[in-house]
């Protein structure tokens, strides 16, 4: 851009009047330049913005089986709204989202931090282990979860008779069918899937760090925890906010793991918001209420997008 | 035409992929004209054999009109949303076959035909069957059989316990407790907070007197959940009930784990199919010697959806009329397991599978889940499964759970 800048344009107080030419030939450019943009305009608006702006209007919108078939759908004010609002579940679905959400990605960070950087160091097989590392993101999600549910089932599960041998658990752990437990487990089985994502982003970024600094480090003293606490986070820390988001938007709306291994119980106590939205519309067939969900996970995401959008933009500033 | 059929599908597939779908308003005007003498079918067969089976009855019933039959076949829970995603684009087939638990909410869009107005004769029916192809007291949709849940039990374990399948729910906690020992509980059924659960509590929950459409009134309801929870606090079914659907129990009874089970004709084939574990199958046990159990009524019901051209509905009604034979209907129930529902092949069908007779009986008591609350049904069921739920995990009385699930149903 600024090697096109002509010498009338430059900042001044009173700018004088381009030439006529000039100005023709800068909207032809400008012209030129929303042509490549476009197409990729198009695709957002068509593929994004639309969607977006039908859950929102749905929302609003009695949307029923009906309207499939009359296509009416009446608009009925905030009445959607309030229905999820003072219903008692929409409260336990928020919060369990909350505790599973920052639960996974905190488990999922530290364990692929610390494998990341496990690896870092070169050993015979590493190869082979991280490759066995990866398979959790190999299986669908689906298929994990039924694996998972017989692992976990309380009287025959292999988690239970793994533990009794251990000597760590006297009788059978719960761990699906207690509505105090059964959070904690789904938190767990995502921390297992999320693990290698985690662990292969972050051990990209650590080979990124230049060996030098590391060698510098030792040279001033550091020992291996100060080195990591002052030079390996820091340097590492445009990788690990990409991570963090990306893990935030695909635990947020989490459903196919939660249906398959609890099914929201027991007795609702794994009811996410992801999973709400998909009872509220596709049981219940209430699409308005499904919407009004729905429109709230792209509320919480978006927030967290746009916190993402400012930290990167404020490394772009530094120059990183 | 064909250019304006070219030009219709891309763009309606790019309509639905946008908002899942969005009402095709303008589109609809070029709609492809579909063959007049192939009669489209919506429904679940997905499974290979019992898709190929179900071809040759409509191909029986289609060669001597003159019609052939295509089948589409999705997932069994994908079938609602696939229809209504049809609906909006105006491309719904002949034939939609529905969840019987579904049918009132398609009814009340008014986007069936009424089955009488087709040329479909209603005669001979078992009034069950007939209710749960109605809403609002018209036939919209029509079963060629039906299912219900009835009590499976190890024939071995009973005999060496000297023991006889209870009737009562006293005799059903006493040999559900006998029967648990080591790695075996007494007796299992699935409490899973979904459509599974809620038929398997349909039983107890009705044969003890309780109502769908007021849940919290009466002594029933919290009977019905107070059986449940005994049988899991005395240990004779285990506490994973709350996670397992009717398949996992399934699994539970043919690996010997548990003695007796609450399910349905459906797993028969997989019954039959295993020699490790000797069954039979009994009626339900009721509270009080001597009263009738009332189990749910499933199945899938066949619908004609609203359309322009008549004489495709007519065609649609032909088919359905020589679907519901006796014969066909035996056939069919014989091949599936389920009951037919004309009253003469249901009396031949159980002739015919003595084994499978209590599932003959059951249904002539049974009754449909949407006959009493109608479009409501998802939400009652919901309610209900979060009943059921919290009392087994402890989490609240049966009094209190049936409070707040009318409260759920919005009642």
């Amino acid at each position: 851009m600024t090697t096109t800048v002509t010498p009338e344009r430059t900042p001044e107080p009173a700018p004088a009047p381009a030439p006529a030419g000039h100005r023709s030939s800068a909207r032809r450019r400008r012209v030129y330049q929303w042509l490549f943009v476009a197409p990729a305009v198009l695709y957002l608006l068509a593929f994004f913005g639309f969607p977006l702006v039908r859950n929102i209007l749905m929302s609003f919108q009695e949307y029923t089986p009906t309207t499939y078939f009359t296509g009416e759908a009446p608009f009925n004010g905030l009445d959607n709204w309030r229905a999820v609002f003072s219903n008692e579940l929409f409260g336990d679905a928020l919060w369990q989202t909350v505790l599973f959400t920052v639960g996974s990605l905190v488990g999922q960070f530290t364990i692929g931090l610390a494998l990341a950087v496990f690896f870092t160091r070169r050993f015979p097989l590493s190869g082979a282990v991280r490759a066995v590392l990866l398979l959790p993101w190999l299986v669908p999600m689906v298929v994990s979860a039924v694996v998972w549910r017989r692992i976990m089932d309380e009287d025959h599960g292999v988690l239970n008779s793994f533990l009794e041998t251990l000597g760590l658990s006297g009788g059978g752990v719960p761990w699906l069918s207690s509505p105090s437990v059964a959070l904690l487990s789904a938190v767990l089985v995502n921390i297992w899937i999320g693990i290698p994502f985690n662990m292969v982003i972050l051990y990209g970024g650590l080979q990124e760090i230049p060996r030098e600094v590391h060698e510098a480090a030792a040279l001033d003293g550091a020992g291996p925890w100060r080195t990591f606490r002052s030079v390996t986070l820091p340097m590492l820390r445009p990788v690990v906010t990409v991570v963090l988001v990306l893990g935030f938007m695909s635990t947020v709306k989490v459903l196919d793991l939660i249906l398959a291994l609890t099914g929201g119980g027991p007795a609702d106590s794994t009811q996410t918001l992801g999973t709400m939205t998909y009872q509220l519309s596709f049981l219940q067939l209430d699409f308005g209420q499904g919407a009004v969900v729905g429109n709230v996970l792209i509320l919480i995401s978006a927030v967290f997008a746009v916190l993402y959008l400012r930290v990167n933009r404020a490394n772009a500033g530094r120059g990183k | 035409m064909t250019t304006c059929r070219r030009r219709r599908i891309p763009v309606s597939a790019l309509a639905l992929t946008l908002a899942g779908a969005t009402v095709a308003g303008g589109l609809t005007a070029c709609a492809a004209q579909p063959d007049p003498g192939t009669v489209t079918v919506l429904n679940s067969a997905t499974d290979a054999k019992e898709h190929t089976a179900n071809q040759a009855f409509f191909d029986t019933c289609a060669e001597p009109l003159g019609l052939k039959v295509k089948q589409i076949s999705v997932p069994a829970d994908q079938v609602a949303t696939k229809a209504l995603r049809m609906a909006s684009s105006d491309s719904l087939p002949d034939i939609l076959e529905l969840d019987g638990s579904e049918l009132a909410q398609f009814a009340e869009t008014d986007g069936l035909r009424p089955l009488a107005e087709t040329g479909f004769d209603a005669e001979g029916f078992s009034d069950s069957a007939v209710s749960l192809g109605s809403y609002d007291g018209t036939q919209y949709g029509v079963a060629r059989s039906v299912n219900s849940l009835a009590l499976i039990y190890n024939t071995t374990m009973l005999a060496d316990a000297g023991l006889e399948p209870p009737t009562t729910w006293e005799e059903l906690r006493a040999t559900a407790a006998a029967l648990t020992q080591g790695n075996t509980y007494g007796m299992a059924f699935s409490a899973s907070p979904n459509a599974d659960g809620v038929y398997q509590f349909l039983p107890f929950f009705w044969s003890a007197g309780g109502d769908e459409a007021h849940l919290a009134e009466g002594t029933g309801g919290q009977e019905a959940l107070q059986l449940w929870k005994d049988l899991v606090d005395d240990g004779s079914a285990s506490r994973s009930v709350v996670n397992w659907n009717q398949q996992d129990v399934n699994d539970q009874f043919v690996s010997g784990r548990t003695a007796m089970m609450v399910n349905g004709p459906w797993q028969v084939p997989v019954l039959s199919a295993q020699d490790s574990v000797e069954w039979a199958v009994a009626s339900i046990p009721v509270p009080q010697a001597g009263q009738d159990p009332v189990p749910p009524i499933g199945g899938t019901v066949m619908t004609v959806p609203k359309n322009s051209d008549t004489d495709r509905e007519r065609n649609a009604g032909a088919i359905l009329n020589c679907l519901n034979s006796e014969q066909n209907q035996l056939g069919w129930g014989e091949r599936v397991n389920n009951v037919p529902t004309r009253a003469d092949a249901a009396q031949a069908y159980r002739e015919q599978n003595p084994e499978l007779a209590p599932f003959a009986d059951l249904v002539a008591t049974a009754r449909s889940r949407t006959a009493e609350v109608g479009t409501r049904w998802p939400m009652v069921g919901d309610a209900l499964a979060g009943a059921f739920q919290s009392v087994l995990t402890g989490r609240s009385s049966p009094a209190q759970a049936l409070e707040r699930a009318a409260q759920q149903a919005g009642e």
